[in-house]
C-alpha cells in the first residue's frame, strides 16, 4: 500500500465504490437502451439510466436535483413516451429495425459526442476533482437554511428572466398541443356523423 | 433499533461526517471504527428488516381490514374463519398465494413480466425511508427534500404497472396499463400542487421539520393554518386516491370491464407483490397527509411537542424512546384513519368512466388546486403565520406569543372549530344510527317480504 492509498478515508472509499457502481449501472443500462430492439424494453432501460443518474445526484448531495430527475424524467417524460408509443404503434410488439445507413449515421454522431464529452471532462478535470474530494457540507437542518430555499431564491431572483422565458415557452407548447389535439378530434367527430 | 440510529444523528448530537449525508447509505450507529462496508451492510439490513417487516404487517393488516370494512358496508360479516374475527385471514391468503403456481403467459415478454412486480413494489419501499414515525423514529431525518423525495419515488411506481400491463401481452392488461399511465400522470399535478400549498404554510420540505412545526397542539397543525391549506387537505385526499388507483379511480383494474386490469395475467406470489405495493402505497400517502396536514406524530394538545422540547438535550434518551414509541403510535393511527377514509370511499362510490376521471382532474381539481396555491401565497404575503417551532421558539398556548399575528390565530381557531364540528357531526350521525338501531338488522330486507311482493305483482324484469 502506498501513502496515497492510505490517505483516502473510509468515507471516500465508500463514496468511490458507490459512485463507480452507480456509474457502471448507468453506463450499462445506457448501452442497453441503444442496443435493445424492443421499444418498451428500451424505455425500461432508460428508466434505469435516469434512476442511476438520480442516485449519483443523491451521492453528491444534490437531493433536490435527484428528486426532480425522478419526477420529471423517470416519472413524467418517460411515462409520456411510453404512452405515446402505446397509442400510436399499430403492432403491440413494435421493434426497431434500423437500416445500415442509419447505424452509420448514429455511430458517427455518437463518436463525435463521445470525443467532445471526453475533451470537456479532461479539460475541466482540474476544477471538479475526484468525486470523493468534493466537499460535503453537513446540512444544518435545525435552521431554515436549506439548499432548496436558496434554489428558489436564485430562480425567482437572479435568474428570473430565463425562468420566466422557459415558462412562456412551455405555455406556448401547451397551447399548441391543445390546439392540435382539438383539431383532430373535431375532424373525426364529423366523420362519425357521416 | 431505528431509535438508536436516529438518535445518533439527531441535532443535539454531532452529525456523522461523510456517508451520513447520502440517502440510503447513512451511517446508522455512528460506528466510526467499523469498516465502511460493514456500515453499509448494516444500513441495508436495517432497511430490509425493519421496513420490510413493517410494510408487510401494515399491508396484511390493511388487506384484512379492507375486507372487514367492505363486508360490514355490504351487510355481511367479512372474513371470520381464520383466527378471532378473521384476523389471520391475510396470513392464510399469503401462504396460499406462495404455494400457488406462478403462471407465465406463453407470449409474454418473460423477463419484463417477472420483473414488473418488483418494479411496482420497490419505490413504495423506498418511500418508507423518510416517513417520520416519531421525532427521532425516522431513518433519514436530514433529507432536506423529504416530501418531494417521496413524491418522486412514488411517481416511478407507475412504471411497474405499465410494464406489467405491457409484458402480459393481453388486451385487458394493456388497457389497464394505459389508463394507469394517463390517470397517474394527470393526477400527479394536483397532488403536487396541493402538497405545495401545505409546504408553503410550513416553509420546509423536510418531514421531521414539518412534524416539529406542528408540535404545539391542534391549532398549529398545517391543515388549520389558513383556509387554503384546509381546502388543500381535501384536494390532496382526492388526488391521492387517484394516484393510488383506489376506487372510485380504480380504472386501471376495473374488474367489470377489464377482468382485473394490469394484473390480469398474474398469479401467486407475483400477484401478491402488486397487492402489497398498493396497500403500502396507501399507507405512504396517508402518512404524507398525516405529516403534512394533521400534525404528524403530535397529539392535539401539544403534549408530545412539549416533552420532546424538554427531553431533546441529549441526556434523556430513555424518555425520548418512550416518547417516540407513543408518537409513532399516534402517527400510525392517523395514517390508518386516512386509510379508513380511503376504504370508505371505495365501498361507497361507484366507478366513473375514464373520461370523467380525466375531466375531474383537468377541469375541476387542477384549477381548484391552482386557485388554492394562489390564495395560499397571497395569504402568506398579507396575513402570514406564526413562524418557528412551537415550545422551542414560542409558546403555542400563550397569547403574548401570538399578539403579532392576531388574524392568523383567529383563523386557526375558527378552522379548528369547523374541523372539529365536522368530525362531531359525523360521530353524532353514526352514533344516532347505532343507538336507534339502524344497524345490520334493519338494513337487511326480510326475504319473506320480498317473496310476498313478487307473488303479488310477479317478478319485475327490466
Amino acid at each position: 500500500m502506498t501513502n496515497a492509498m492510505l490517505a483516502i478515508s473510509d468515507t471516500q472509499l465508500a463514496t468511490n465504490v458507490l459512485f463507480y457502481t452507480l456509474a457502471a449501472g448507468v453506463a450499462l443500462s445506457a448501452l442497453a437502451v441503444v442496443l435493445s430492439r424492443n421499444i418498451v424494453r428500451t424505455a425500461l432501460f432508460l428508466l434505469f439510466t435516469l434512476g442511476g443518474v438520480a442516485g449519483l445526484y443523491f451521492l453528491l448531495n444534490a437531493e433536490f436535483l435527484a428528486a426532480v430527475q425522478l419526477v420529471v424524467y423517470a416519472g413524467g417524460t418517460l411515462i409520456l413516451i411510453i404512452f405515446g408509443v402505446m397509442l400510436t404503434s399499430k403492432a403491440p410488439g413494435m421493434k426497431f429495425e434500423p437500416k445500415a445507413i442509419e447505424v452509420l449515421v448514429a455511430a458517427i454522431t455518437g463518436t463525435i459526442m463521445l470525443v467532445a464529452l471526453l475533451a470537456g471532462i479532461i479539460s475541466t478535470r482540474g476544477y471538479a476533482g475526484h468525486p470523493a474530494e468534493i466537499v460535503r457540507q453537513p446540512l444544518d437542518w435545525g435552521t431554515s437554511q436549506y439548499p432548496v430555499s436558496d434554489l428558489g431564491q436564485a430562480l425567482l431572483g437572479d435568474y428570473l428572466l430565463p425562468f420566466e422565458l422557459a415558462s412562456v415557452l412551455l405555455l406556448v407548447v401547451m397551447i399548441g398541443a391543445a390546439f392540435l389535439a382539438k383539431g383532430r378530434r373535431r375532424r373525426s367527430g364529423r366523420e362519425d356523423k357521416v | 433499533m431505528i431509535w438508536a440510529c436516529a438518535i445518533s444523528s439527531s441535532p443535539a448530537l454531532p452529525l456523522a461526517d461523510g456517508l451520513g449525508q447520502t440517502l440510503v447509505f447513512k451511517d446508522l450507529l455512528g460506528w466510526t471504527a467499523a469498516p465502511w462496508w460493514a456500515k453499509l451492510a448494516w444500513d441495508l439490513a436495517v432497511i430490509a428488516g425493519v421496513f420490510g417487516g413493517l410494510l408487510s404487517v401494515i399491508a396484511m393488516f390493511c388487506i384484512w381490514w379492507e375486507r372487514k370494512v367492505a363486508g360490514h358496508m355490504q351487510c355481511r360479516p367479512g372474513p371470520n374463519r381464520v383466527g378471532p374475527i378473521g384476523i389471520f385471514q391475510s396470513a392464510a391468503d399469503g401462504l396460499k398465494l406462495m404455494l400457488k403456481e406462478d403462471l407465465l403467459p406463453k407470449d409474454a415478454d418473460k423477463w419484463m413480466f417477472r420483473f414488473a412486480p418488483y418494479m411496482a413494489f420497490a419505490p413504495v419501499f423506498a418511500a418508507f425511508v423518510v416517513l417520520p414515525f416519531g421525532p427521532e423514529f425516522v431513518f433519514e431525518p436530514r433529507l432536506a427534500v423529504g416530501i418531494f423525495y417521496i413524491l418522486a419515488v412514488l411517481s416511478v411506481e407507475i412504471m411497474g404497472v405499465i410494464m406489467a400491463g405491457w409484458a402480459s401481452n393481453s388486451k385487458w392488461a394493456i388497457y389497464g396499463a394505459m389508463r394507469e399511465a394517463c390517470q397517474m400522470v394527470s393526477y400527479e399535478i394536483p397532488l403536487g400542487i396541493s402538497i405545495i400549498v401545505g409546504v408553503m404554510a410550513a416553509g420546509t420540505l423536510n418531514m421531521v421539520r414539518l412534524g416539529n412545526l406542528q408540535a404545539g397542539g391542534i391549532h398549529t397543525w398545517l391543515i388549520f393554518r389558513n383556509p387554503f391549506t384546509f381546502a388543500a387537505f381535501f384536494a390532496y385526499f382526492v388526488a391521492s386516491l387517484a394516484s393510488n388507483k383506489r376506487a372510485p379511480f380504480d380504472l386501471p383494474e376495473s374488474e367489470s370491464e377489464l377482468v382485473a386490469g394490469f394484473h390480469t395475467e398474474y398469479s401467486g406470489l407475483r400477484f401478491s407483490f402488486f397487492f402489497f405495493a398498493e396497500y403500502a402505497a396507501m399507507f405512504v400517502v396517508g402518512g404524507i397527509q398525516a405529516t403534512l396536514f394533521l400534525g404528524a406524530w403530535n397529539d392535539p394538545f401539544g403534549i408530545i411537542g412539549y416533552f420532546h422540547a424538554k427531553f431533546a438535550d441529549g441526556n434523556h434518551d430513555l424518555q425520548l424512546l418512550v416518547l417516540n414509541a407513543v408518537a409513532s403510535g399516534i402517527f400510525v393511527t392517523k395514517a390508518m384513519v386516512i386509510i379508513f377514509a380511503q376504504m370508505w370511499m371505495r365501498w361507497t362510490l361507484p366507478r366513473p368512466r375514464i373520461d370523467q376521471v380525466l375531466y375531474a382532474c383537468v377541469k375541476v381539481l387542477l384549477p381548484l388546486s391552482c386557485c388554492l396555491l394562489l390564495g395560499a401565497s397571497l395569504w402568506g404575503l398579507v396575513v402570514g403565520s406564526r413562524a418557528g417551532v412551537p415550545w422551542v421558539d414560542y409558546q403555542p398556548f400563550s397569547w403574548a406569543d401570538w399578539r403579532a399575528v392576531p388574524v392568523a390565530l383567529a383563523t386557526q381557531i375558527i378552522l379548528v372549530l369547523i374541523g372539529l364540528g365536522g368530525l362531531t357531526a359525523i360521530a353524532l350521525w353514526v352514533g344516532y344510527a347505532f343507538i336507534t338501531g339502524r344497524n345490520l338488522k334493519q338494513r337487511l330486507t326480510d326475504p319473506a317480504d320480498i317473496i310476498s311482493r313478487i307473488d303479488q305483482t310477479g317478478p319485475v324484469i327490466t
